[in-house]
């Protein structure tokens, strides 16, 4: 299995029925591919949408049908549409149960940088700091290291995305949750020891006491 | 609210205008409205959006012609035109999270001086910003936005200018048809009185400036 399969399929287990849930671009979009059977969930789609389904087949799409990167999507039956100061008091206001969200880096207390490279790459913040600002549950779904270096960092060296902690950042290597402003080791994904998570990451961890293995 | 054609709904519009344009990645955007504006060739505008689309649709064509004097706007992301004339000073890019973005714009159309919200807090965007506590919890005081045009693109207009939109196109023209001096429209269909029911207006023919034909 790859790195992303880890991540989307793991991250999908946390979904419940009832959930309304908004998946960032990348890594966080093939969550919805492993939904649990039997649980439904609400996607919204930042640009105006929820009830947000697969993407349809070929000639059949709509023009004014469309997801956050202006692709093609479908909607579900009882799906509906609403402008973007709709879609924002549900994300900031307490109605958005979990949003997933690429990581550029997490520092030690959970803080999250996620949308810009000074200099490299300025795309804008689009709806990041409104969904790690007001979702309910903040989930990062990234690697666990960029060209060899850790993204679990004390410190992050690029601009933050919220002061809010996120709650959960869930690795091809490992899931760590942030109890109490600390990194804790949670899971470790099958075939990773405790000591090379702990080797790719900058950040101090705590060993939960419940520390498993990622069921997969 | 009066009919008018497209060549004249832009002649309205001068070289250094503030434009609010509809659309989110250029679904619901007013293309007809942005030829135009291409065609006439006006220059120094002030955009302000949810994004700058992508190279050859909706507001990426009035960056690439380099008509575009600055952007207020959430995502440049998918533009290099925009990314590359920000870069090299020719654009001056304004970046807003998207949320605080459609806010000060509706607090632009409602009457209100801002709004207070949590997003930003701590980041660089409360540079230059007001910080404010409310029990207990802080927040940026982030202004209204107005603008002199609104250029705003629905599915169905009525005869006398009522709104309505289509799915995923609605996104910010509602909003923006609130809050600028001047609301300018194109319609996918226009049609009889009636046709669009109260309940599904979304947009006041009452706020509606100009309605521009279709062909």
């Amino acid at each position: 299995m790859d790195a992303q399969t880890v991540i989307a399929k793991r991250i999908a287990q946390e979904l419940r029925s009832g959930m309304l849930v908004n998946l960032g671009i990348g890594i966080p979009t093939l969550v919805a591919n492993y939904v649990p059977e039997g649980v439904n969930v609400f996607f919204q789609s930042e640009n105006g949408l929820i009830g947000t389904g697969p993407i349809p087949e070929e000639g059949m799409t709509h023009p004014t049908l469309t997801d956050a990167g202006g692709k093609p999507v479908s909607a579900l039956p009882g799906a509906c549409t609403f402008d973007s100061a709709m879609s924002f008091a549900l994300i900031r206001g307490g109605h958005l149960d979990i949003t997933v969200l690429g990581g550029l880096q997490v520092d030690r207390h959970g803080r999250l940088a996620n949308w810009m490279i000074p200099g490299k790459m300025v795309p804008g913040m689009g709806g990041a700091m409104d969904l790690v600002t007001g979702a309910k549950r903040v989930i990062v779904a990234m690697q666990h290291t960029a060209k060899g270096k850790p993204k679990i960092v004390n410190k992050c060296t690029l601009p933050l995305t919220s002061v809010r902690p996120v709650d959960l950042v869930v690795t091809e290597m490992a899931v760590i949750e942030f109890v109490d402003g600390r990194a804790t080791l949670t899971e470790t994904a099958p075939g990773v020891s405790v000591a090379q998570v702990v080797e790719a990451t900058e950040a101090p961890l705590v060993r939960s006491e419940k520390l498993a293995e990622m069921r997969l | 609210m009066k009919t008018i054609s497209v060549e004249s709904a832009v002649a309205l519009i001068p070289d250094g205008a503030s434009l609010m344009v509809g659309g989110f990645m250029g679904v619901g955007t007013p293309e007809r409205l942005v030829d135009e504006l291409v065609r006439q060739r006006k220059r120094n505008l002030l955009v302000i959006a949810n994004d700058t689309a992508i190279p050859g649709r909706g507001i990426g064509k009035l960056v690439a012609a380099g008509q575009l004097g600055k952007v207020v706007a959430s995502h440049i992301g998918l533009n290099p035109d925009t990314q590359q004339g920000m870069i090299a000073g020719k654009i001056a890019v304004d970046l807003v999270p998207q949320g605080t973005l459609i806010e000060r714009i509706r607090a632009g159309g409602s009457g209100l001086g801002g709004i207070l919200t949590p997003t930003g807090v701590g980041t660089i965007v409360e540079e230059g910003k007001r910080k404010i506590e409310v029990d207990g919890k802080s927040y940026l005081l982030e202004t209204a936005l107005r603008a002199d045009f609104a250029l705003v693109h629905a599915f169905l207009a009525d005869y006398a200018g009522n709104l309505s939109y289509a799915l995923t196109a609605r996104n910010f023209n509602p909003v923006i048809a609130m809050a600028a001096e001047t609301v300018i429209v194109t319609a996918d269909h226009i049609v009889p009185m009636g046709v669009i029911a109260p309940d599904h207006v979304v947009t006041p023919a009452a706020v509606v400036d100009y309605l521009v034909a279709n062909r």
